[in-house]
């Protein structure tokens, strides 16, 4: 059954992502890429990551996404539909530099089959012991405490930056 | 669950955000295969956290805020870069080009 749902989610990933590279209406491209953070969330909850599953709906499908919309519509590029592919010789060595990325990575993944075999154990247990949440919170607010704060002084950073950035006489 | 199809499908995820980072020329959909590439990641975070522990997850959590910031930073950027010339087409910023 998980199986059968993760095909169909994978599935429903990689035609989101294709669509976002072949989408020629930048709103088309950001409404595939919803599906497929969409679906990669479910696969979150496949995998027993409950908590990333909402803040990926929340942040990435819903505050990011939301944000490259209000810019899109902003800039008045909803119906720029001016091919803007990079042509030809180009394209084909993309194309190649891709394939053999995926080459590289599909060799790595494929050859990491023997450790997955006792997969899930120790993350079940802590989840069992402390709660989907509590799980992920126990480390963050302990072993990881000055990670954390650090993140709150980029996202400080990150808004006074986009605001200097953005605003009309710097 | 067995963790190798997934990781097989980030591979592919981010190898079609990296196919759409060199193919288009639109930065905003750039942009968007950029942070296609940054979710694939954390697929991959997601999944060995099955493996190797609860710390993946928690390596998610920040990935995603330094995505959040980077996505207000750049689109940022986007829109002052806008004023000066009209267009998002990255091939029209030829400036430090020779």
């Amino acid at each position: 059954m998980i199986d059968i749902l993760f095909y169909v989610f994978a599935a429903l990933a990689l035609g989101g992502a294709m669509g976002v590279v072949a989408g020629r209406n930048p709103v088309a491209s950001l409404l595939s890429m919803v599906v497929c953070l969409a679906s990669v969330a479910c696969i979150y909850v496949l995998l027993e990551a409950h908590f990333l599953a909402a803040v990926q709906i929340i942040v990435y499908a819903g505050a990011i996404m939301v944000l490259f919309l209000f810019v899109i519509m902003l800039l008045n590029l909803g119906h720029d539909y001016q091919p803007d592919l990079k042509a030809g010789l180009w394209s084909l060595l993309a194309f190649g530099l891709s394939g053999a990325m995926f080459g590289f990575l599909g060799r790595q993944f494929w050859g990491s089959s023997a450790m997955i075999a006792t997969a899930g154990a120790a993350v079940d247990a802590q989840v069992e012991q402390y709660g989907a949440i509590g799980a992920i919170a126990r480390p963050l607010y302990t072993t990881y405490v000055v990670p954390f704060e650090i993140t709150g002084i980029l996202l400080l950073v990150a808004i006074v930056g986009a605001l200097v950035l953005a605003k009309r006489n710097v | 669950m067995i963790i190798t199809p997934v990781l097989i499908l980030s591979a592919f995820l981010f190898v079609i955000g990296a196919f759409g980072v060199l193919v288009r020329r639109n930065a905003i959909i750039m942009f968007l295969c950029i942070e296609l590439m940054l979710n694939a990641v954390n697929l991959t975070f997601v999944a060995l956290s099955r493996v190797v522990g609860i710390e993946g997850q928690i390596f998610v959590f920040f990935v995603m805020t330094v995505a959040a910031a980077e996505a207000a930073v750049g689109l940022a950027i986007i829109i002052s870069i806008f004023r000066h010339y009209e267009t998002v087409n990255v091939d029209n910023f030829n400036l430090l080009k020779w």
